[in-house]
């Protein structure tokens, strides 16, 4: 990469091409998709976490008008309709039977057992409320600690509702650790369940064309092809070609649209069935009872320290809540991109981490934002803070003295993974100068002697992003390579299209992947369109998801470039009457080594290539190239967080006053962009630490399902963030990029966290469970002596 | 969910209005801003045969001050509350609660006397109207009635407007002279709807001593409801820290307050007592402004 960025495109703040047609209200969602004749699904759900269902009578919805049909579980299973499929696999892994619609048992409250397909959404709405279903209920199981050997099980295959017991670690070396330690402290701690809330909900519209036998389905998805793939080759059984998926303008996901849910299956199928497109929108309350669920885990942590503060081990006991199925991606997440962040920005001599997944009558849980490196932040970062606790050593200092330092790069982590490149210290400095650390400790200080109670929490995190070498990553268990592809083909009037197999729901992909273009051919931006959401137009992707696309996807379009440099240099050399070896390019132009004034435009080869009138030998007219880069190893963003809370010492309530966040997330391609995904990632962090958690009874009823409960963030509720970035390039991807999707989910619960637990400290408090909500405060201050 | 189907009026004229609740009785919904009434009707939890818009009758959207009172149409939104200098010189209480209502959005279509009528539990104007012991005008067929706040929020969702009534306005005396008013809330971070709500109006004497004072809380029980044993406590007293600490203390005495998601009882009934003793010393600060 050449380091002057002054006036290059890669680096540069451009503004969203994507926010005008989303601003003005011109973007094409799902919901906007309308063909001729479309009918409307409305599912009929469970109510009951845990019943067998005895027997459905659709006689009245089937008779009502407007009604084209009523279809049940028996009805697909019948026409050929495959369980769904999950598809990484870990060793003994048990997977109970996953169906659209439910046949027997249903096993979480919403999950559905029959949809009802209608001329219009009223009809379907109406008539959804005549299909009379009896069910069995049955005691559900909403605990995954007590789900664990008890008396109900959720899958006749796990009767235990351990669906697997996982590893990583070397459990002697560790026990040797923690022998030797001058100190241990141990902690449970909760991460407790989310839910993504996109702004956009999961919607599908699903045509099939009698004529030429293929099935054209519309999905919120964030990988378009993978759907098409699952879909066809194991749910609905039907040849991959004959499905084009689609995945428009996406509005947000966050994880939650990575997975085949049952509404795109059972509309694909149903269009078939009843020869009409049919079309579903997730309500917001099915939003909330069925877009799959993220964190919920419950772990014991044990920390083993020298008399120094050295850290010389870490032991950590985790049940995942997996929900009532294996989801797609389900076992990666509380696994391979959990436990192997464990390390932190640490130097920990030994790690050992077990982890059951264990299921219970909930919805499932696979990957949000973040996605097991948040979980596993939030155990480094608390447990590095209660170390320095019980040292009675700052938390500054602890991870000073434990930080991995510049020159141990590429790092071997004793959980697996190797360590790019980094500067720890120089990021959390950044962090501590912009915050004014030493000026709030002292008004900290004085704070406490007024009674006022105001808390500083630092989170130094670690990430793995740009999912991954699919080498790796078959062996670990994933039935999918992780590479990605990108088409980039230029037209004969030297424009181009971009086409790649990323999908943009919110990351701005249409702007930063012609940037990349664009700085890398010496062209106008305007000169590049990107395109990608679309099995019929993009060669194959494996889509968007763990902060993969600038390093993957951008990596695969960087790589089709130089293909068609090198071919223009070719042709450029054969028209100039030059060597091949000779030519150069630059801004845009190839020409002689020494002689810049023989020159060929890329336009003007462009043209060359496509007229074909005068070629070297051999090579073929057009310049169009396909690549599909696999990495060679993940990235790994880093960076430090701290965050300010006041306490009101009356109610309990914490106030964010400031968040500071110094972000390494590599070369940046586009800083405005950059700093959107932080906000966003932030945002939601804090959300987690202050308001966000799904809560169920002992029933299994969703008591947070609607934005009226569940605690969403809102700006006004936010201070306005102070960011900087230090850039440690990445070695492993040509653009030297890391990722930036989800830093801030992953580093902001313990900031804010390890920040109220801090201000917490005159009464004693050691620890409490996010939510920090006023009544979880006010409680623990109650809980103290002297007040 | 679409909403079940209903047959939609949209009367010129109060009388029109009346005529229509009179034919429908309770099987029809007066709607005007619609924020409470219509995500009830996606539920499908209200099924209302019958939706009588009241927002062409003219005449509901002032907010005036006569000689003894300000009145407050029906129609009124949040948002016109909230901004309006009138209320926030005589019923500061009242722009307290009106500008803590859910977010700017909802403040621009939500209309105080759809908030009255609807009658949520946990919604801020009730007990800012028994502080103030408005007076809240409906009419029916036989004409117009005044009920007191005090009369009118009688259970869960439930008031005592008839089916063929409607609310039209409000009406609360111009307060006397040194009189302050404040309303305090803890709002639910989801849907900002109080988790507690204090509203205070309190009248100082010559001697600085209480003269009266009117305490109305929300969010807890079933329905707004008005506090008099906090009143007791503070009236012919000086207001100093120390009595309305005292005073605050009580404001939960009497009622039924329960653990939920958003806590366990006790701290609920402290967080009370810490809005209630807010709301009255603001409202005491501002009573003795000049």
């Amino acid at each position: 990469m050449s380091t002057d960025t002054s006036e290059r495109l890669f680096g540069a703040s451009v503004n969203r091409r994507e926010d005008a047609r989303f601003l003005t209200g011109r973007g094409l969602y799902t919901d906007d998709v309308k063909m001729h004749g479309t009918t409307h699904a409305v599912f009929v759900r469970s109510p009951h976490a845990h019943a067998r269902v005895r027997s459905i009578d659709a006689a009245a919805a089937r008779a009502h008008a407007g009604v084209r049909a009523v279809f049940t579980g028996q009805d697909l299973a019948t026409g050929g309709v495959q369980p769904l499929p999950v598809a990484w696999l870990l060793p003994n892994l048990k997977i109970g039977e996953r169906r659209a619609l439910v046949t027997d048992v249903v096993r979480y409250a919403g999950e559905a057992v029959a949809v009802v397909i209608a001329d219009t959404l009223q009809a379907a709405d109406d008539a959804a409320e005549l299909v009379n279903v009896d069910y069995e209920v049955l005691p559900a199981v909403v605990d995954a600690e007590r789900a664990i050997g008890g008396a109900v099980a959720v899958h006749p295959g796990a009767p235990d509702n351990v669906a697997f017991e996982w590893t990583i670690g070397d459990a002697e070396a560790t026990n040797a650790a923690f022998a030797k330690a001058d100190r241990v402290v141990k902690q449970r701690l909760l991460n407790r369940r989310l839910i993504a809330n996109a702004i956009e909900p999961r919607a599908t519209h699903a045509s099939y064309s009698p004529a030429s036998d293929e099935y054209t389905v519309y999905v919120t998805s964030q990988n378009p092809h993978v759907h098409r793939l699952l879909m066809a080759a194991f749910v609905l059984g039907i040849p991959e070609h004959k499905l084009r998926v689609i995945a428009p303008d996406v509005g947000g996901a966050f994880g939650s649209k990575i997975f085949v849910y049952p509404e795109e299956v059972v509309a694909a199928w149903a269009s078939k069935a009843i020869g009409r497109p049919v079309k579903w929108t997730a309500e917001r309350r099915e939003s909330f009872l069925t877009d799959m669920h993220g964190r919920d885990h419950v772990t014991d942590a044990e920390i083993a320290l020298d008399a120094d503060g050295r850290i010389l081990g870490l032991r950590v006991d985790t049940i995942a809540n997996l929900g009532a199925h294996v989801s797609l991606f389900g076992p990666s997440v509380p696994t391979y991109l959990y436990a192997t962040l464990l390390s932190g920005q640490y130097t920990i001599g030994a790690i050992h981490c077990r982890v059951r997944g264990v299921h219970t009558h909930t919805t499932p849980v696979d990957a949000y934002r973040g996605a097991g490196r948040p979980e596993a932040c939030f155990v480094v970062e608390r447990m590095v803070d209660l170390a320095a606790k019980e040292l009675g050593i700052d938390p500054v200092e602890i991870r000073r003295r434990n930080f991995i330092a510049p020159d141990q790069f590429p790092y071997q982590t004793p959980v697996a993974l190797t360590y790019d490149s980094g500067n720890y210290p120089v990021a959390m400095q950044r962090a501590l100068e912009m915050a004014g650390y030493d000026a709030l400790r002292t008004e900290q200080a004085e704070a406490r002697r007024q009674g006022r109670y105001m808390g500083i929490g630092i989170s130094s995190y670690i990430e793995a992003c740009g999912l991954a070498p699919s080498q790796v990553a078959g062996a670990l268990g994933a039935q999918a390579g992780l590479w990605e592809s990108a088409t980039v083909r230029v037209h004969p009037t030297g424009k181009v299209t971009v086409f790649t197999g990323s999908h943009s729901h919110g990351q701005g992909h249409e702007t930063t992947f012609a940037q990349v273009a664009a700085d890398a051919l010496g062209i106008a931006m305007d000169d590049v369109e990107v395109v990608h959401g679309d099995t019929g137009r993009v060669p194959f992707g494996m889509g968007s998801y763990g902060s993969r696309s600038g390093a993957v996807g951008g990596s695969a379009i960087h790589m089709s470039i130089e293909k068609l440099k090198e071919k223009g240099k070719r042709l450029a050399a054969h028209l100039l009457e030059a060597a091949p070896e000779d030519m150069e390019f630059e801004g845009g132009k190839f020409f002689v080594r020494g002689s810049p004034d023989r020159t060929k435009g890329f336009a003007e080869i462009a043209l060359a290539a496509y007229l074909a009138h005068s070629m070297p030998a051999g090579m073929e007219p057009g310049l169009d190239a396909t690549s599909f880069y696999d990495p060679s190893n993940f990235t790994y963003p880093f960076g430090t967080h701290i965050a300010v809370v006041d306490i009101d010492g009356d109610t309990g309530k914490p106030t964010l006053r400031r968040y500071i966040a110094v972000d390494d997330v590599g070369n940046v391609i586009n800083p405005k962009i950059v700093d959107g995904q932080l906000h966003g990632g932030i945002v939601q962090g804090i959300a987690q630490a202050l308001w966000e958690c799904a809560i169920y009874d002992d029933q299994g009823q969703l008591l947070t399902g609607s934005l009226m409960e569940y605690g969403v963030p809102k700006a006004d509720q936010l201070p306005s963030f102070e960011t900087d970035r230090t850039v440690t390039p990445s070695p492993v991807n040509p653009l030297g990029v890391k990722g930036a999707g989800e830093a801030g989910s992953i580093a902001a619960p313990a900031a804010v966290a390890n920040a109220v637990i801090d201000a917490l400290a005159p009464f004693g408090v050691r620890h409490l469970d996010m939510p920090l909500t006023p009544a979880t405060i006010w409680q623990a201050m109650q809980g103290a002596p002297g007040r | 969910m679409y909403a079940t189907k209903f047959q939609y009026h949209a009367p010129q004229t109060i009388d029109e209005a009346v005529h229509l609740l009179a034919q429908h009785g309770d099987q029809a919904k007066v709607i005007a801003g619609g924020h409470s009434l219509i995500p009830l009707m996606k539920l499908r939890f209200a099924q209302p045969a019958h939706l009588v818009d009241v927002r062409r009758i003219p005449g509901l959207t002032e907010i005036r001050e006569t000689a003894d009172a300000i009145s407050i149409g029906a129609r009124v939104t949040h948002r016109t509350v909230e901004r309006s200098e009138l209320v926030t010189r005589r019923l500061p209480a009242l722009s307290d609660a009106a500008a803590l209502i859910g977010d700017p959005l909802v403040r621009n279509r939500g209309t105080i006397g759809g908030s009255l009528a609807h009658a949520d539990p946990s919604a801020d104007l009730p007990a800012v109207m028994l502080a103030y012991d408005a007076e809240i005008v409906a009419v029916g067929p036989a004409g117009a009635r005044t009920i007191r706040a005090g009369d009118f929020f009688i259970g869960l969702m439930t008031t005592t407007l008839h089916p063929d009534e409607l609310l039209t306005e409000i009406r609360i005396a111009v307060p006397p002279p040194r009189t302050g008013g404040a309303y305090e809330k803890h709002p639910h971070p989801a849907s900002r709807f109080a988790i507690v709500g204090v509203a205070a109006v309190v009248t100082l004497e010559a001697s600085d001593r209480v003269g009266s004072a009117r305490i109305g809380i929300t969010g807890v029980g079933p329905a707004a409801s008005r506090v008099t044993e906090v009143e007791r406590a503070l009236t012919g007293k000086v207001p100093d820290a120390g009595v309305i600490a005292k005073a605050a203390g009580r404001i939960t005495e009497g009622l039924d307050v329960r653990d939920d998601l958003q806590g366990p009882a006790a701290y609920k009934r402290h967080l009370a007592s810490v809005h209630a003793r807010r709301a009255i010393e603001r409202a005491v600060e501002r009573a003795r402004q000049p």
